[in-house]
């Protein structure tokens, strides 16, 4: 590492750093082993996502200005969530006398995949993996950060994720039925439409069981979380990854 | 000021209140020249046969009105003047029972197989839906690529009513089953000249 | 009923609400499948986009165009400031018909304006033409979908509603002999038709000239029969020049069910003789729509269902779920708008996974739409019980020392209790998912002791 490396600040999602500390762990390390100069900010708290989605985004105003604090003055400010990174460049509210500031954090904060292929600009990741790795597009990764092309657009395909996974030894790429398909997660949505949101999830692992999914992964742990309940509550034989971890894991 | 409102119709009440609302303003895009790969005439038939319909030559035309037996046909197209068994009636009612119509179509588009007839070519507005089978005529000279080409084709040409025919009548109303002769024509054939 | 509550009835009916996502899903396969081999389709719906945007700066001038254009052809133009002026209005010109049955082609907005029940409580009789519509009126239903009215039903059903009103053979179920039998019914009601009434899918106001796109002809067979046609039209449907129809006829089919173009495009512009045409400029809540800055280019919809179809919510949940007129995710933020407290669940129904936004053809970002609604709700309806639980919330995540003693009281209360015990939301997420394994530390934790 380079001492006038940028410096990194590892944002952690609230109920990653509560229910999936390995996850953390696995993107630390991850970006170390790229070679970067990471910290991981002492304080932080929930981004204030669940409270905008619910419609209260008047009421984290205090969240956002707390984010801006902890981490305006780092060089970028990376997360293993492209929903919390969503939200934090789209939905948090205006702070007063912190405008700036705001606006300049928004253009540093990254979700961890558009990090290392965009920021870093690795081409292609060397390591193993053996095996057949199902991937699940996080709605608000996809669509809202374009971390891959959306099959409702014509454009040109690409999958920021993919691109870091297929050319890891013996990994075989599952190609789902519905590709980019909702979970049903959908924070608040998950319990106050508990049954459509219990539907769509069972849809979207019966299309990663019928294609032999081994492992279920993504880059957004709250979908996983949701996936897993069901599957674990259904005896249905798949494991769960997030990106980070098999990232990690392939390349040591 | 006048104490007293004036009663305000609809008309003014609804304008007036779009005319209180101040939205930024925003330019009319001009639209570009697209264009349509590929070759017209294999395009059109393509597209008429994805609609369900079915494009023939004159020869394979006349040879299948000879089997075919419709006792009541109308025909408006000059070149099939002689088909014609009947006279356009002055109430569309009475074409209730119309076998086929014969019409001329004006232009006819690659991309989706919509072709345009008028009023002049209709005779009576009613006839390509009342009919149970439609055939349009078309000169090949007249395809155009896409519907962009299309309205410029019409331009601002005023007849009292125009319409774009792709097909026949069509419908998936019950489970997405497709089912061709809902309420108009039961089946649509081209005659590319 | 909220949305969830009649969503968990839908899904009570499994193998239905299966055969429901995956028919209108096909539906949204086939529209990926055909704007994609449009290779200009993105700068089509960009096109449309600016157009509608232009429109709606715009709509005061392009409805006088629209109107002065329209009389100068001999079409008699109406305005009417909501549903009800809009029915009155109808009702007038059937009386000075002295007639007493009408065919009607697809039109929402008279579903929106409750037309039906209005003309039949003066004892006319209202026949919808389109065979979906048909359908849903003998069960006395609305339409549970904008372009495909009786998605909710299946063959069997509709054989056996028609056995009972069209004396079909008893179960019979083949879609084509079903078809077969509306068809003659139906004739008869175009013939004997004084009265026609359509939808309108454009209004030009460069030529006064109105489009109306259907595949059954319906539409058509109605008014050319009938002595008067009466077209009622949103305020919104208007579009500024005759050859922008080339961007919206290209967009449409494809959008709505995945053919390049509807079968039948009529356009009208001056009546056959001896004939009327009137129009209906409806407003009905437009124009508040227009002046809510968040909200106003929900008016650029064109009614292609294109949202409803690709929703995952809707799919899974039905139209009438949603219990408006225009269901799924452009109902959902166009609803509101109309009425906020009866829709305030609608918002909600969402996971704002941002679908609806990308096939939409005029680009509506009806997922951010969706998210300012419920903005907008909580503040005047505090309620849902989300209120308090969402400020305590709130407090929480604003102070790192709160959120991390709430933190850990949560882990360890997930530790200690039977999960029926831990509290509501854990509870409801706990009834058909289990929660994720409680790790011994937080990462945070885990930090501390290993990197500082």
């Amino acid at each position: 590492m380079k001492p006038d490396s940028p410096h990194i600040a590892l944002f952690i999602p609230c109920y990653v750093d509560q229910f999936y500390p390995k996850v953390g762990i696995a993107s630390l390390e991850l970006l170390e082993k790229l070679g970067c100069k990471v910290t991981y900010p002492q304080g932080q708290t929930c981004c204030g996502q669940p409270l905008a989605n619910a419609g209260y985004e008047r009421d984290t105003v205090g969240t956002t200005r707390h984010f801006i604090e902890l981490f305006r003055e780092f060089d970028y400010v990376v997360a293993p969530s492209g929903s919390c990174v969503l939200h934090v460049k789209e939905h948090s509210p205006s702070v007063p006398g912190l405008e700036k500031e705001q606006a300049e954090l928004h253009h540093k904060v990254f979700e961890l995949t558009e990090f290392i292929t965009d920021i870093l600009q690795v081409e292609k990741l060397d390591g193993k993996f053996p095996h057949r790795v199902g991937f699940h597009a996080s709605c608000h990764g996809q669509r809202g950060l374009r971390l891959a092309s959306s099959s409702e657009l014509n454009q040109t395909p690409f999958n920021k994720a993919r691109k870091l996974l297929e050319n890891l030894e013996g990994l075989e790429w599952v190609e789902l039925s519905r590709t980019d398909e909702c979970c049903g997660f959908g924070g608040t949505f998950a319990v106050t439409e508990e049954a459509l949101s219990i539907r769509m999830g069972k849809d979207r692992l019966e299309d990663h069981l019928s294609h032999k999914t081994e492992i279920l992964t993504g880059g957004d742990m709250s979908c996983i979380m949701h996936l897993q309940g069901i599957a674990t509550r259904n005896n249905q034989n798949l494991k769960f990854l997030h990106i980070a971890e098999i990232l990690n894991q392939a390349i040591s | 000021m006048v104490s007293e409102e004036p009663i305000m119709s609809s008309r003014e009440k609804i304008l007036s209140a779009i005319k209180g609302i101040s939205i930024e303003p925003k330019a009319l895009p001009e639209i570009p020249d697209f264009h349509l790969t590929g070759e017209l005439v294999e395009q059109f038939i393509r597209s008429i046969i994805g609609n369900k319909g079915e494009v023939m030559s004159r020869v394979e035309f006349q040879s299948w009105i000879g089997t075919a037996h419709f006792s009541k046909i109308i025909s408006l197209s000059k070149t099939f003047e002689d088909l014609s068994n009947l006279a356009l009636p002055e109430d569309p009612h009475e074409l209730e029972d119309l076998g086929l119509a014969i019409l001329e179509g004006q232009f006819g588009v690659a991309e989706n197989g919509a072709i345009w007839l008028e009023d002049p070519n209709l005779g009576l507005r009613a006839l390509p839906f009342i009919t149970e089978h439609l055939v349009i005529v078309l000169e090949r000279k007249n395809l155009v690529e896409t519907m962009h080409q299309g309205y410029d084709r019409i331009g601002s040409a005023h007849s009292g009513f125009g319409v774009f025919i792709a097909g026949p009548s069509k419908t998936a109303d019950i489970e997405q089953s497709l089912v061709i002769g809902a309420h108009g024509a039961k089946s649509l054939r081209v005659v590319l000249l | 009923m909220s949305h969830p509550e009649n969503a968990t009835e839908f899904l009570k009916d499994q193998a239905k609400a299966k055969w429901h996502d995956e028919t209108l899903w096909f539906v949204r396969d086939k529209r990926d499948r055909i704007s994609k081999t449009i290779p200009e389709w993105e700068q089509l719906r960009e096109l449309a986009s600016q157009i509608k945007d232009n429109v709606l700066a715009n709509l005061g001038s392009y409805l006088e165009d629209f109107e002065r254009n329209a009389q100068k052809n001999g079409i008699i133009v109406h305005w009417a400031e909501d549903g009800e002026e809009h029915n009155r209005i109808v009702l007038e010109i059937l009386q000075k018909q002295n007639c007493k049955a009408i065919v009607k082609s697809k039109s929402i907005l008279t579903e929106e304006c409750h037309l039906n029940p209005y003309l039949e409580k003066y004892g006319i009789e209202v026949v919808d033409t389109d065979l979906g519509e048909r359908i849903v009126q003998f069960l006395n239903q609305p339409p549970s979908h904008i372009v495909l009215p009786a998605i909710h039903l299946k063959k069997g059903e509709i054989s056996e509603l028609f056995h009972e009103k069209l004396h079909t053979e008893k179960g019979n179920e083949d879609p084509t002999y079903l078809t077969q039998a509306a068809r003659i019914h139906l004739r008869e009601k175009f013939l004997g038709a004084k009265v026609a009434i359509t939808g309108v899918n454009f209004g030009i106001a460069e030529t006064g000239e109105f489009v109306v796109c259907t595949n059954e002809g319906n539409a058509d067979m109605g008014v050319h029969l009938a002595d008067v046609h009466i077209a009622c039209m949103g305020i919104e449907k208007i579009l500024p020049r005759r050859k922008d129809l080339g961007v919206f006829l290209r967009l449409l089919a494809r959008s709505a069910t995945g053919q390049p173009v509807t079968n039948y495009n009529s356009h009208f512009r001056s009546p056959s003789p001896g004939k009327e045409i009137h129009i209906i400029l409806v407003d009905n809540g437009r124009t508040a729509q227009l002046a809510r800055e968040k909200f106003k280019n929900s008016l650029k919809c064109i009614r292609c269902g294109a949202c409803m179809n690709t929703c995952p919510i809707y799919r899974r949940s039905g139209g009438f779920s949603y219990g408006s007129t225009v269901p799924g995710p452009i109902g959902s933020i166009l609803s509101p708008g109309l009425d906020m407290k009866k829709y305030s669940t609608l918002p909600f129904a969402s996971t704002l996974c941002g679908s609806c936004s990308d096939v939409c053809p005029v680009k509506i970002n009806i997922h951010e739409q969706l998210y300012e609604w419920r903005q907008e709700i909580t503040k005047t309806h505090g309620e849902f019980g989300k209120g308090l639980s969402m400020k305590l919330a709130s407090g929480i995540f604003n102070s790192p020392l709160a959120y991390k003693i709430s933190g850990s009281l949560m882990r360890s209360a997930l530790k200690a209790l039977p999960d029926s015990l831990i509290y509501h939301p854990l509870n409801t997420w706990g009834k058909s998912r289990n929660l994720p394994e409680t790790p011994k530390e937080t990462f945070q934790q885990w930090y501390q002791k290993n990197r500082s």
